[in-house]
């Protein structure tokens, strides 16, 4: 068998990315956006609606063209990585460095550190503190290739994340009257249109996991699992039947979208998750390969 | 109907603001927070700054250090001023009218009850400015004019100098009126057709 060269990926070139990825995310919205406010904004009947909706999207090329963050919202820096095969990295090196990309966005842009102490509520002005950023490590098959995605996580958003170990006898209804009566709950607070994150099964951090996942994947990607995806569909209609709108301010344009993640659970159990992400869903990527490093979303 | 309005106002002119109205703000505009109103109102601190018969903003700004000049008094310069989620300062609207004397928060995603019964009381509003549009609404900043307690940085108490703040929507009055509480009760009440529709039994 012939011996495969290895992608070394230094700690230094991490870095880097990590803190052009942060600044990034922050100023640039996803196509699948972009594309989806324009969606909502030709269905939408509400006047009010209409004039916000109008507003995000003004907003969204005020900040390209001011290169300006969109939001003030810094987040909670989030990266996930993904290891390919053949992939050689220092794995303890890798974290450091993306705590160091960090700390650089904040204080060489700057950002506002959102980050504090929870008990002292203490803020170091390096959007770092004890496990933040959070860093998701995962693996791929693909060879010879590593992935970075940043997510900076809207605060206004985040607290609006709801857990519930629902039991068997409620069945697939008990998940759907959850994430319908969390949409209620958290009206314009979670700065709508939103993506709905719903984690469906697991363990109970497992099932908050898997709702952050559903929340920050891209428009118009669709669950893997078969079931996933109808129910995915279904709770898309609910949510966007409630008049919610826009900002909470009365519309059809409530979420772009319900995004539904599974895990297999226990014979005893039926969690479920959700967590909200904002329109202002940001998210920004570095794929490292042989031929170098691709920046993307 | 439509206000322009240049703080400090006195409490007719609040009470002249009804849901549906929107609103545009010059001059004077104070970013208060979390923190800052917990230092305030729990922590027994005190501001120098005169808030009597103006409004708050619900943020807390991305900002450069630079040297203080006529063009940044305070000595910070903006580069990202947005509005943060008004639901958790609810404890603070009714300090904020009857000890600094505040007249109209300005947030996003709405405030309840204690809000309302304040502003029907003591005579004020809430204007919604839409929430993640920082980059839009840092166009609307002319300058930081002035910075308090400022250890608390970046949730200090901040002054800022603005022109045509808005457009602003009236989103909750001195008359108990809240657009919040019209789209909650609709909500409510859409929810077991919505729930019918993708097969949920009553």
């Amino acid at each position: 068998m012939n011996a495969v060269k290895r992608l070394m990926v230094e700690p230094a070139a991490i870095e880097e990315a990590a803190k052009l990825l942060y600044i990034r995310a922050l100023k640039l919205l996803p196509d699948d956006i972009k594309q989806g406010f324009t969606r909502l904004d030709a269905g939408e009947t509400g006047a009010t609606a209409k004039s916000v909706l109008a507003t995000m999207i003004e907003n969204i090329r005020v900040a390209e063209k001011t290169e300006n963050l969109l939001c003030q919202d810094t987040g909670i820096p989030i990266y996930n990585v993904l290891i390919g095969r053949e992939v050689e990295v220092d794995g303890s090196a890798l974290k450091a460095a993306i705590r160091r990309g960090v700390e650089r966005a904040t204080k060489e842009h700057p950002l506002r550190s959102s980050i504090v102490h929870p008990l002292t509520r203490a803020n170091e002005q390096t959007s770092c503190g004890a496990l933040v950023p959070v860093i998701n490590i995962d693996f791929t098959e693909r060879e010879r290739e590593l992935r970075l995605e940043m997510v900076p996580k809207g605060s206004g958003s985040e607290n609006g994340s709801f857990l519930k170990m629902a039991i068997p006898a409620d069945g697939v209804d008990a998940i759907k009257a959850f994430v319908v009566d969390r949409v209620i709950e958290a009206g314009g607070k979670v700065c709508p249109p939103t993506i709905v994150g719903v984690g469906v099964g697991g363990t109970s951090d497992l099932c908050m996991h898997l709702a952050k996942v559903a929340a920050t994947r891209a428009l118009g990607s669709v669950c893997a699992d078969p079931q996933g995806a109808v129910l995915e569909k279904e709770l898309s209609q609910a949510v966007n039947s409630l008049g919610i709108g826009p900002q909470g301010l009365g519309g059809d344009s409530t979420s772009f979208a319900v995004h539904v993640e599974l895990a297999a659970t226990h014979i005893t159990m039926n969690p479920v998750a959700v967590n909200i992400q904002c329109h202002s869903a940001r998210r920004a990527s570095a794929t490292f390969t042989p031929g170098g490093v691709e920046i993307g979303f | 109907m439509h206000h322009d309005l240049t703080p400090p106002i006195t409490e007719a002119q609040a009470r002249e603001l009804k849901v549906g109205d929107t609103a545009t703000l010059d001059g004077a505009l104070y970013g208060i927070r979390d923190l800052s109103l917990i230092h305030m109102f729990d922590k027994g601190r005190r501001t120098r700054f005169d808030m009597k018969g103006h409004a708050v903003l619900h943020t807390a700004p991305n900002v450069r250090k630079v040297p203080g000049s006529n063009e940044n008094p305070a000595g910070y310069a903006s580069i990202c001023v947005g509005t943060t989620t008004s639901a958790r300062m609810e404890r603070f609207t009714r300090p904020l009218m009857t000890r600094e004397g505040v007249r109209l928060v300005i947030g996003k995603g709405g405030m309840g009850p204690a809000t309302l019964a304040a502003f029907k009381e003591l005579g004020g509003a809430y204007l919604a400015v839409i929430g993640g549009a920082a980059a839009l609404e840092t166009t609307w900043i002319e300058a930081i004019d002035d910075v308090d307690l400022d250890d608390l940085n970046p949730e200090s108490l901040w002054k800022f100098r603005v022109k045509g703040f808005g457009p602003l929507l009236v989103a909750m009055d001195s008359h108990g009126g809240s657009v919040y509480d019209q789209v909650n009760k609709q909500a409510v009440d859409r929810r077991a057709s919505a729930l019918a529709a993708i097969g949920v039994k009553p």
